[in-house]
């Protein structure tokens, strides 16, 4: 944007002005949309349910603020056993994603290995093709026997294809100087991995732990064809019960009948808060490791 | 020692068979590194296209793929002639389009009003504020426009205020495909600017500053700068868009529709699911997500075809 700063710029003519203000009017009110159903979620969360039903229109500040719905969520077992169960899998998970898509994408950027021409059609083809639904279902949950396991959550969707040539192409440009010395002091490829290419690609590494771990994070739906038993949802799950089907009657329960449907109503939004804050957390710091990823991508596709 | 086993590679391989036996021993190693990955990709995404052969039989979990009952193509013509055919179809394309149009140029549009921003330190806020919905979770965003879209949510308050008559919207087939969409550009047009920005920031400015000496305004640089500069980036996103133009998720539409919104929200993947995974239908489901994926698939090849032509680049 240099020609910005340039001199030319400063003989603004007055149409000009008039789309400046325009345009920042405009960016104004598209980041109030974005922003506020958060910030809904965010001040319903904190409101008295009661006075929230009786409310029309759009909040701007917590009604009546009360911890009463996060009091309420925390006496409910449920959800810790969700959160409980969304860290194994994000912490499993994530792990094994970063073991194979870099031992993956390692042995492919090598140059001189015949069969890797193979190896990358085999790979690249199941990105655009696959046996679908119902057979993946059978063959994890009846050939594998993973049915109402953890594991079905993140062993059979551990490797992203996608993820993995990104990194592939970050390590082809590495310097094969560098391992070639490796190899002369007798380091094995595992060695070249994980004490020299890991360590030179810490950034992509980071995008890839983001990608992966918001994946595991957010996602549901094999839970809930894979999972019966309750004791294993994770997280999404018990949002799914709570926002889509509407049952707020477990999370309420132990509050009086004449309560349970008032605070039924914000007990939702603290759930939402519950489950979203972690990301939102990270996010500030993270957001420029995000955006890398979408541009190496970008490049190489 | 392998250094020395590389450079005298190219003279002593006189045969195929040589060859293959040297290259299989320096690169023992990673040979053995990759029999994990290749296990995985056996397990979770051959032996599935394996079993989608189920397709063309009468499926029994007894009996297995190998063992059943062949019936070649009964599933496939029982979809296409069934009644539900057209409808899943025509939503499936409805949906797609729908997404296409309105969802396609959104985040070109955000970009070219954000690369006018005078203030870089607002740009950043209105960039950290859109890409923000992206992280949120489907079943969240879900959640959210369930509870937005309701009579007494706020959309229905604000409709009431002037003067209208609040609406569970997601009750009417009317209402859906809009909710989906808007909801769709909602959570992904910041996100969707990103390449955008990345390809504006790469135009010449020195561009810019000829155009201004010139004598052209901000919108005719726009138009004869700016957009040029940025269609390779426009032609290369639409095409990858057009090759998954079959490929509405499901995940999103089982999230929102009911029994009042089925005959515009159902669409062939959650019809592939229902059929499969709630009905225990196995080949016919199977014979209907494997008639989705070829049609993907040829649709992919089509544009990468396209793709060839006008941007002599491929996606494989």
């Amino acid at each position: 944007m240099k020609y910005r700063a340039n001199g030319s710029r400063l003989t603004i003519t007055k149409g000009q002005r008039v789309f400046n203000v325009f345009n920042v009017l405009i960016m104004i009110a598209l980041s109030v949309i974005m922003f506020y159903p958060m910030w809904h979620v965010f001040c319903a969360s904190f409101s008295n349910p009661k006075a929230l039903i009786g409310y029309r229109g759009i909040l701007l500040a917590p009604l009546e603020p009360t911890l009463l719905s996060y009091k309420m969520m925390f006496k409910n077992s449920m959800l810790i056993t969700g959160y409980k169960n969304t860290l194994i899998i994000l912490t499993a998970g994530t792990a094994l994603s970063i073991l194979l898509t870099s031992v993956c994408a390692y042995v492919l950027s090598r140059k001189n290995v015949y069969w890797n021409k193979l190896f990358s059609r085999i790979i690249i083809l199941t990105m655009f093709f696959g046996g679908g639904l119902v057979p993946t279902y059978l063959v994890v949950s009846k050939t594998l026997h993973m049915n109402n396991t953890l594991w079905a959550l993140f062993v059979p969707n551990a490797l992203s294809v996608y993820n993995m040539l990104i990194m592939r192409t970050s390590f082809a440009g590495i310097p094969q100087s560098l391992e070639e010395s490796a190899k002369l002091d007798g380091a094995g490829e595992w060695t070249i991995l994980f004490r020299i290419i890991i360590p030179l690609s810490k950034a992509i590494i980071a995008v890839m732990v983001l990608y992966y771990g918001v994946g595991y994070w957010n996602s549901w739906f094999d839970a809930s064809i894979y999972l019966k038993d309750r004791e294993l949802y994770p997280l999404q799950l018990f949002l799914r019960e709570i926002l889509i089907t509407n049952d707020t009657t477990q999370m309420a329960s132990g509050v009086g009948d004449m309560d349970k449907e008032s605070v039924g109503e914000t007990i939702k939004y603290s759930v939402i808060i519950f489950a979203t804050v972690p990301i939102l957390c990270v996010y500030p710091f993270l957001q420029k490791y995000f955006v890398q990823g979408v541009m190496i991508g970008a490049v190489k596709g | 020692m392998i250094k020395k086993m590389q450079t005298n590679k190219k003279e002593t391989h006189t045969s195929k068979r040589q060859f293959l036996l040297h290259d299989l021993k320096i690169n023992r190693n990673l040979y053995i590194m990759m029999i994990p990955v290749l296990v995985y990709f056996l397990l979770f995404k051959y032996l599935p296209m394996y079993g989608a052969l189920m397709a063309f039989q009468d499926y029994s979990p007894k009996l297995g793929v190998w063992g059943s009952k062949w019936v070649g193509l009964k599933h496939f013509i029982n979809f296409v002639t069934a009644r539900s055919f057209w409808g899943l179809l025509g939503n499936t394309f409805r949906i797609s389009f729908s997404s296409l149009i309105f969802g396609f140029p959104a985040p070109i549009l955000l970009a070219l009003l954000m690369n006018e921003l005078q203030s870089m330190k607002f740009k950043k806020v209105v960039q950290n504020i859109t890409y923000l919905p992206h992280f949120i979770s489907l079943v969240v965003v879900c959640g959210l426009v369930k509870d937005f879209t309701m009579n007494d949510g706020v959309i229905g308050n604000l409709v009431e205020i002037f003067g209208g008559e609040p609406k569970t919207l997601l009750n009417y087939p009317e209402f859906f495909v809009p909710v989906y969409i808007i909801s769709d550009i909602w959570q992904g047009v910041g996100w969707g600017t990103i390449i955008y920005l990345s390809a504006l920031s790469a135009v010449d400015s020195t561009l810019y500053e000829a155009a201004t000496i010139d004598g052209a305004g901000r919108f005719k640089q726009v138009l004869h700068i700016t957009l040029p500069g940025i269609a390779p980036t426009i032609v290369i996103m639409l095409i990858l868009r057009l090759g998954s133009i079959l490929n509405v998720g499901f995940e999103k539409i089982i999230l929102l529709y009911n029994d009042s919104t089925m005959s515009v929200a159902d669409v062939i993947s959650s019809y592939v699911y229902r059929r499969g995974l709630i009905n225990l239908d196995w080949s016919f489901s199977s014979a209907v997500g494997l008639f989705n994926s070829v049609i993907n698939l040829i649709f992919l090849i089509g544009s990468n075809y396209i793709n060839k032509r006008v941007n002599e680049s491929s996606l494989w």
